[in-house]
């Protein structure tokens, strides 16, 4: 179940590369080039510094002691990605993709973002080895994170705001990849999470597994359960993919925004059906002519409505598990970890949480949880302030 | 033999290069497309080829993704969008081409979605996000339906890939004129003049070569028909027509762009 190199780009039967003639060429390059540096000493020893030095790694593990007084079961440890240089886990791929591209000799990096997390990450990666970075990123992820967005124009990034579509993440990709065939000779795509087509899900598990190597260093012994959210499920699957041939339970939380029963949710694995779109073949929200459909998450870093082809496969395989928190559970798991911990976790981050509380209190206390703490959450404060302000009846309202 | 086969071998008797002619499903509306239909027959446009809009066509400029949301909008299902083939099949049996993104075949499985298409009266589908490497089922089913896969090419593709991609071509090779999306550019590069060249030697006269993506002017036409190019492709441009006419008039002005565009067609 542990797939090393996918045989043509192929995992099980997701992936592949579904990708406009145009682009055969770089993507055909880009594998080469990535194959190359995978077992480059030279390669990996700069990255490893940078690494250490720049991003801030390795991340703790952190024991939540209040946090697991507080539910009364299992002991739930922290992967504190949140304390990274910028505050989430997309550095850890942004440092080895721009190092890769900066090898290729490409001095334009494009890349799309969500929540903005990536596209920040790639700012500060390309400003420190002297790229040229844009971001595109959609019109309503634009306003929902503003601050992300300056914090890019301040890195020296351009962002190009994307109109077209249901204006999220999805169309920021669709729209980077068309820049990508117009520019293709110039321009090195940096794709942030583990998806489209191969070998990117392949670059982004392998640079993103650091989270998972270090899990299975810092813990005494293999965590019972380890838990990460899942949007296209770059954290995840780092966090997962060292943990696959260990007993560990596995579980990836989707986005279940307003409920599995509405359509208002960003939860593929748990709810959509199989289909291709961004280069690969995997499970796809979407309607019933193949129309791809509008996801909604509270957390901008999960809208997505694809996932990472090998989730696909661990789901297939029944080696992973995945499921969907709500909104309100996820506003909840926030407001309990920022009470309890003084930690303000990402909104993606904290639909992870939400899950660990829920399956905690059955579990035995000497039983260990790993929760892999993506991001840190100042970026969703004024969401959360807004989200309060129209639920008045919730619980653990400020 | 395929409609598209018989088409082409007609214009080369003729000494004439086709002109293929895109426009959107459902764009603005039903009726408009058939009206825009009647015009492309009525100027003499050899091929037709119907986009079925896809919500996320990565390969599509500006003009073609606003038609795909404006279709899609306006409730463009692909029950309405085998309704207008046959439709237009009860009037013509000029060869007509189904583009839209594997989505939409993969959603209904290859085999059920191209013999539904065939049935409803299409020749040959283009399918911008297919590649080579991920096509051997796709191109099973449409075989064994009797459908034409048209392929596309680009300046960069390499020797050996483009030998591989003629290999599973059928009706035409679609070759992409630009690095970039559809839409209308402003002049030829030498870069596409060399790249049909060698896309030409390559089919060996087995496979007609088209060339598409930012074809717009008579000029263009006249260019490519010089430079050897077995059909030119013009989509963008008739997409702006359609969105800048009262619906009305839209068989008119469609017919009189087409006719001048394949005045410029003979050889």
């Amino acid at each position: 179940m542990k797939i090393g190199i996918p045989k043509d780009g192929r995992f099980g039967e997701f992936g592949g590369k579904y990708i406009p003639e145009t682009l055969a060429p770089a993507i055909e390059e880009l594998e080469k080039n990535y194959l190359k540096i995978r077992n480059d000493k030279n390669f990996k020893k700069e990255l490893g510094r940078l690494l250490i030095d720049y991003a801030g790694r390795p991340t703790p593990i952190y024991f939540a002691r209040n946090l697991t007084k507080t539910i009364g079961g299992a002991k739930i440890y922290l992967k504190r990605e949140d304390l990274l240089h910028g505050g989430a886990h997309k550095i850890n791929n942004t440092l080895g993709q721009a190092l890769l591209a900066k090898r290729m000799g490409k001095k334009r990096i494009i890349a799309e973002t969500g929540a903005g997390q990536h596209g920040v990450a790639t700012a500060m990666a390309c400003a420190s080895l002297g790229l040229k970075a844009e971001i595109y990123m959609g019109y309503v992820d634009t306003l929902r994170q503003k601050q992300n967005v300056f914090r890019m124009e301040l890195l020296g990034a351009k962002v190009h705001a994307v109109k077209s579509g249901s204006k999220t993440l999805k169309d920021a990709i669709n729209e980077a990849m068309r820049d990508w065939i117009t520019n293709v000779d110039s321009t090195y795509y940096l794709l942030g999470s583990a998806v489209g087509p191969h070998p990117y899900p392949l670059m982004v598990r392998d640079f993103q597994a650091v989270i998972g190597v270090e899990i299975k260093k810092q813990m005494k012994k293999i965590p019972n359960a380890v838990i990460a959210c899942v949007g296209g499920g770059s954290n995840a699957i780092g966090t997962f993919y060292p943990l696959i041939d260990t007993n560990a339970k596995i579980i990836g939380i989707e986005a279940g925004g307003k409920g599995l029963k509405t359509k208002l949710h960003s939860a593929p694995l748990t709810a959509g059906k199989k289909g291709v779109l961004h280069g690969m073949m995997t499970y796809l929200m979407q309607d019933k002519d193949g129309q791809i459909s509008e996801t909604h998450s509270i957390s901008a870093g999960l809208d997505y409505p694809g996932v990472g082809p090998e989730h696909a496969f661990l789901k297939d395989e029944n080696r992973v598990e995945y499921k969907a928190v709500t909104d309100d559970e996820v506003i909840d798991a926030f407001l309990i970890l920022t009470r309890t911990e003084g930690i303000i976790p990402a909104l993606e981050s904290a639909h992870a949480i939400a899950h660990a509380i829920k399956i905690s209190k059955k579990m035995k206390k000497t039983e260990s949880i790993v929760v892999t703490l993506s991001g840190r959450g100042d970026k969703d404060i004024d969401i959360v302030k807004e989200y309060l302000a129209k639920n008045v009846k919730n619980k653990r309202k400020i | 033999m395929s409609r598209i086969k018989e088409k082409f071998n007609q214009l080369k008797t003729k000494k004439e290069t086709a002109l293929i002619s895109y426009i959107m499903a459902g764009y603005p509306s039903e009726k408009t497309t058939l009206a825009a239909v009647r015009g492309l027959i009525q100027g003499g446009s050899d091929i037709i080829e119907l986009g079925f809009p896809f919500s996320d066509p990565i390969a599509d400029g500006p003009t073609i993704q606003m038609a795909s949301t404006e279709s899609l909008n306006s409730g463009t299902k692909i029950e309405n969008f085998f309704s207008i083939v046959k439709k237009i099949r009860k009037e013509s049996n000029i060869p007509l081409v189904l583009m839209t993104y594997t989505n939409i075949l993969y959603n209904q499985t290859y085999l059920k979605f191209i013999s539904r298409a065939k049935q409803a009266g299409i020749d040959g589908l283009i399918l911008p996000d297919m590649a080579i490497e991920e096509s051997k089922e796709y191109v099973k089913a449409a075989k064994k339906i009797g459908m034409d896969t048209i392929f596309l090419v680009s300046p960069n593709t390499e020797k050996d890939r483009l030998k591989q991609i003629i290999k599973s071509t059928s009706g035409f090779l679609y070759m992409v004129a630009v690095f970039g999306t559809t839409g209308v550019q402003t002049k030829i590069h030498k870069y596409t003049l060399d790249a049909l060249k060698n896309t030409k030697n390559a089919a060996k006269g087995k496979i007609p070569v088209g060339v598409g993506f930012g074809v717009s002017t008579e000029k263009d036409v006249q260019k490519y028909v010089s430079s050897g190019a077995d059909a030119v492709i013009v989509g963008s441009a008739n997409i702006k027509i359609i969105e800048n006419t009262p619906a009305n008039k839209v068989q008119a002005r469609i017919a009189t762009f087409t006719k001048k565009l394949k005045n410029r067609t003979r050889y």
